[in-house]
């Protein structure tokens, strides 16, 4: 079970965070015309990197924030942490 | 009674207490203390089980967590657990214990015919034996198997025991309470760290319990009794004897497993059977020691061949003798400790040492004793069936590769030393690498991966000395960089006798001739020519030869047979150990039982139960409850003898005809506050919100970005920066981290908050055409007629004293109000609406009403929003805006959801009206079309239309709209019934919607 730090409630359990995907994707903006391509790529295209790998979780049986964590996916070590709106290294 | 077995003058039992427990039905006794092992041994009784494929006789092998032999079934308080190793498990009165893997008995197995079919149990002979032809698997391969396999029959009864979690956290875990964890927990507490000591025997001092050492001018045995009253007496310390840590998950997370009341009759009151400890660490110090390697050499399985450290343990913990005409069979010194305790008591052993000429303070120890010794010696092979009767014994060469002046000689039991394996499975599991010492010939722990070191023998450092100064240097180093104290322990002198080198040789040549089978893993019958023939069939990898063989994948994971079966495929391949690598070890270290990994989640606490606050009342009033999720919700209210079609039909009925109330507490609520939130809203949801007035509710359907559905209900404008949202029961939790996920990552800027509001109200819904008359009695101070209210309207009023608000809105498609109170008022306002509905013919419905209801005005659902459906699919094509954007808009124009012939809900009515549509069913055109038959689409919801008292289902069909009028089949080959229908328009009950706006 990992050990997460949250910005906000400082080191807590796995089991109180949901994970939420990859944190690098960016929705395209409101209203903007955009390719199909592209729009695919937001909705459906994620990279799988092995190694390193900037992430969301919820910290959702705690402050109910959305929060970044910088991991590693094969070795689950967790780097750094980041508040929704802190800007990642 | 005697034991014949059992020494008068040594050993840790309490000769006071004697305790009589029964194995396969008949009765023995022991000491309170003893294991069965050591209380059946004392017994003279060696024969416990069979072994997996070919059912040889199996006895004891080790005395702790390595037994791959004695896997007993427990009966235990009228429980059965299956799985007990007999070296673990402590005696206690009435015990009952049986052999497993054997039928009809221990002594005369049936299975043992396999023993003499060994042509059919090669390596791999899963994979071979049992492949054809094809119709003999269920009749003779698989109830054979299933006959054969398993190590005992697990209950199928309810377990009434009680398993408990408990989540610790500790500055430093040490795993193992021998000379190495005392050390370094002493050093370590002194030093001020919050110490967790985990011991997974009932005694601690691990190896000091049976070596004859000197620690701070006292006995092993003494110091570790001295050290452990003195930790048991800290406040920073947690001393847990019969605790396992079983397994090192990331982050130092550990878990262990504690046995608190498996060695007594019974779980004591306020005591659970087990505890599963998750213990997160900032330190992990893994003193788990280390297990004596077998020696291979023929019939080494037989019952009396035992590890020789074994031996030793049962005479000075158990004061029992596995043997009185021991041979000892020995490539260290290990084997002569064993000698010399055997003497001491009164017992003749003779060693056999591979070595040639070796010499150390321990072997002149033995010969001064007089022990007979014979130097580069080995047992050939053991003879006798139940039990070792003699062993062929010989002169080996110096090259190791001949046998000389074979003879046999009388034994009683034989007891190898093939040096020593450090239990590294924890570091391993922890991600350390680990490496393989040549000194050892095994694998330690490399550099950490976690925060986690090992020390003592499960590091490789075999002596005392150096086990004691490394253990308390590491204690206190570990603990200085946590506490960043420098409180330092002095170290003890550690008196010893010196050893010598150990002998790399392992397994003994076959005489010429003979053939006798030379195991490797003792719990799968693995041989040496198993391994053999899986490298002659081209198995390289360990990895393979593991699965391949079943080499070390039995319960005991390897413990003994691993590093052996490593030397032999490197022996084979011309390869040192290394290049051949080991396969990864996993937890759980030993057998979990599933009861303590469930802990207390069984049954009704397998989830948390919602209850709305009208719960009581629906009891009292012959609710039958449905699970709708976590909450409980009343599917119907019984009367008299009633089914639930008919409840259900006189419930819907009455809420087309008079009125009805529905609890709707369980529908998700979440305030939306702020200066943006209508702007928020209007993003969130597809149709449009920005000119929605204060006091005034309004349909919404929100998507995923992916275009499909995710949730729909009604939002209401509350004030003017304040909208109180509805959400179905299931989707509550997911539409919260939905919207929560916008604002915070996405639209940070919006000016919004939002809080699930689900357990402050308690909702009723009031539906029927005389909901209005009974409204105007509840709220006589408000003007509820349809100009005061109107439909999709907003209003606070006063129930009875108490604050209100009241929301014209309706699933049900009659004139239909719902009334929200704060929660604890909520079985108030419930009894009110009864009570001043009374007059008006009222009647509670529960959620198969509900059903009904929303199903004939073919209002969406769950059951249509299934995760597949786009709005238009669901005919919600009217609430997607054309004008704005929102979440999930982009998708809607991707081409598969722009195909004319999208599948699209309509409305199916049976041509026979009297035939209900099992829900599921596909709609076909043709059913006797040749299968597969193309489908057309699926039923979603099937009901008793009680409008016009036949059957009516929704249905999802391709090109749904212009189906409608067609005469098609619906089949539900699950239900073996084709029912002719006819499609419609999925509104079959008051399409135009003049009754809500009534
Ligand atoms: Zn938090």
């Amino acid at each position: 079970m990992l050990y997460i730090f949250c910005p906000h409630c400082g080191l807590r359990s796995q089991n109180e965070f949901a994970y939420g995907g990859d944190a690098t994707v960016k929705r395209p903006e409101l209203n903007k015309e955009i390719s199909d391509q592209e729009w695919n790529n937001f909705v459906y295209l994620r990279k799988s990197p092995r190694g390193k790998h900037l992430e969301l979780w919820h910290h959702i049986s705690g402050c109910r924030q959305w929060i970044k964590v910088e991991r590693d996916t094969s070795t689950h070590e967790i780097f750094k942490t980041y508040k929704a709106d802190e800007l990642t290294e | 009674m005697s034991q014949d077995f059992r020494l008068d003058n040594i050993g840790m039992v309490n000769r006071n207490k004697k305790i009589s427990f029964t194995f396969n039905g008949k009765k023995y006794f022991g000491y309170e203390g003893d294991t069965i092992a050591s209380a059946l041994i004392a017994n003279g009784v060696h024969l416990v089980g069979r072994s997996f494929k070919y059912h040889r006789p199996r006895g004891f092998f080790g005395v702790g967590v390595d037994e791959p032999y004695a896997i007993l079934q427990l009966e235990r308080n009228n429980e059965r657990d299956p799985n007990i190793r007999a070296t673990e498990q402590e005696i206690f009165e009435g015990l009952e214990v049986k052999s497993v893997n054997c039928w009809p008995s221990v002594n005369f197995d049936i299975g043992a015919i396999n023993n003499f079919l060994k042509m059919f149990f090669p390596a791999g002979f899963y994979y071979k034996t049992f492949m054809w032809p094809p119709s003999f698997w269920y009749k003779i391969y698989e109830p054979f198997i299933r006959m054969a396999a398993g190590f005992g029959e697990a209950s199928i009864k309810h377990d009434k025991e009680r398993y408990e979690h408990k989540y610790e956290y500790c500055d430093l875990l040490i795993t193992g309470s021998g000379p190495s964890g005392l050390a370094s927990a002493y050093a370590a507490a002194k030093n001020g760290a919050r110490v967790i000591l985990a011991e997974d025997k009932p005694r601690y001092g691990g190896s000091l319990l049976t070596s004859d050492v000197n620690i701070g001018n006292q006995t092993g045995i003494e110091w570790s009794e001295k050290i452990i009253t003195e930790l048991k007496s800290m406040s920073n310390v947690i001393v847990k004897n019969r605790s396992q840590v079983f397994g090192y998950y990331d982050h130092n997370m550990l878990v262990m497993s504690e046995r608190i009341s498996d060695h007594l009759p019974k779980t004591q009151k306020y005591l659970p059977k087990q505890r599963l400890w998750y213990i997160r660490a900032k330190e992990v110090l893994i003193s788990s020691g280390s297990i004596e390697r077998p020696l291979v050499f023929g019939n080494n399985d037989t019952p009396g061949v035992m590890l020789s450290s074994a031996a030793k343990e049962y005479m000075k913990v158990y004061g029992v003798l596995v043997g009185k005409k021991p041979l000892i069979f020995t490539n260290n010194d290990s084997g002569y400790e064993t000698a010399i305790e055997f003497k001491k008591n009164g017992v003749n052993p003779l060693i056999l040492d591979t070595r040639k000429e070796p010499s150390s303070d321990i072997i002149s120890e033995a010969k001064n004793l007089g022990i007979e010794i014979k130097f580069s010696y080995v047992v050939v092979a053991a003879k006798g069936y139940k039990k070792v009767k003699s062993a062929d014994i010989a002169k080996i060469s110096d090259n190791k590769k001949d046998l000389s002046n074979i003879e046999n000689i009388e034994c009683d039991c034989i007891c190898v030393s093939g040096f020593w394996t450090p239990s590294i499975h924890l570091a391993s599991q922890s991600g350390n690498k680990s490496e393989f010492n040549e000194k050892i010939d095994a694998f330690i722990p490399k550099k950490s991966k976690q925060k986690e070191n090992t020390i003592g023998s499960a590091n490789g450092k075999f002596t005392l000395e150096e086990t004691i100064n490394e253990a308390f240097d590491k204690g206190y180093e570990v603990s200085n960089k946590i506490t960043e104290n420098n409180n330092k322990v002095s170290i003890p002198t550690v008196v010893e006798k010196k050893s010598t080198e150990h002998d790399k040789f392992w397994c003994v040549p076959l005489p010429k001739g003979k053939s006798y089978k030379r195991f490797l893993d003792f719990q799968n019958d693995v041989a040496v020519t198993d391994i053999e023939l899986a490298l002659r069939e081209g198995f390289r990898s360990i990895e393979h030869v593991k699965r391949y063989t079943t080499l070390g994948m039995a319960t005991d994971q390897g413990k003994t047979s691993n590093l052996n079966g490593l030397q032999l495929v490197s022996d084979i391949e011309n390869k040192v150990v290394p290049q051949v690598g080991h396969t990864t070890f996993r937890p759980p270290y030993t057998p979990v039982s599933i009861g303590a990994i469930v802990g207390r989640e069984v049954g009704k606490h397998s989830k948390p139960t919602r209850k709305s606050p009208m719960h009581e009342w629906h009891e009292k009033n012959n609710a039958i409850f449905v699970d709708a999720g976590v909450w409980l919700r009343p599917r119907y209210y019984k009367q008299g003898n009633e089914t639930l079609f008919e409840a259900s039909k006189r419930e819907a009925k009455n809420v087309r005809k008079n009125v009805g109330v529905c609890d709707v507490t369980t529908l998700g609520k979440i305030d939306v506050k702020g200066p943006d939130a209508a702007e928020f809203l209007n993003r969130v949801y597809t149709n449009a919100w920005l000119k929605l007035p204060v006091g005034k509710a309004r349909y919404g359907v929100m998507l995923r970005e992916d275009g499909i559905v995710m949730d729909d209900g009604t939002t209401t404008r509350i004030s003017e920066n304040h909208y109180h949202m509805t959400t179905t029961t299931a989707q509550a939790a997911n539409v919260l981290s939905h919207l929560e996920y916008y604002l915070q990552l996405v639209w940070p800027e919006l000016n919004v908050n939002v809080v699930s509001t689900t357990e402050q109200w308690a909702g009723a819904a009031i539906a029927g055409p005389n909901s209005r008359a009974l409204l105007m009695k509840l709220f006589p101070n408000t003007d509820v007629s349809n100009e005061g209210l109107p439909f999709m309207g907003y209003k606070e009023a006063d129930l009875f004293g108490f604050p209100a608000k009241i929301y014209r809105i309706s699933f049900s498609g009659e004139l239909a109000y719902e009334v929200n109170v704060e929660s604890d008022y909520g079985n108030f306002m419930w009894e009110k609406i009864i009570e001043v509905g009374k007059e008006f013919q009222i009647q509670p419905y529960g959620t198969e009403a509900l059903s009904t209801l929303r199903i004939e005005m073919g209002h969406v659902a769950g059951s249509e929003l299934d995760g597949r459906t786009i709005p238009h699919d669901a005919s919600l094509e009217g609430l997607v805006s054309k004008k704005k954007d929102f979440i999930g808009k982009r998708s809607l124009s991707r081409s598969a959801f722009i195909k004319p012939d999208r599948e699209k809900i309509v409305g199916v009515v049976p041509l026979d009206k009297t035939t209900s549509i099992p829900e599921g069913s596909y709609i076909v055109k043709d059913p006797k079309a040749k299968l597969p038959n193309p489908k057309l689409g699926h039923v979603s919801a099937s009901c008793w239309s009680v409008e016009y008292d036949n059957p009516f289902s929704l249905a999802i069909i391709k090109d749904g709209k212009n189906m409608i009028g067609q005469k098609l089949f619906a089949m539900s080959p699950l239900k073996n019934k084709t029912i002719a229908v006819e499609i419609v328009s999925s509104h079959y009950v008051d399409p135009e919607g003049k009754r809500v706006r009534a």
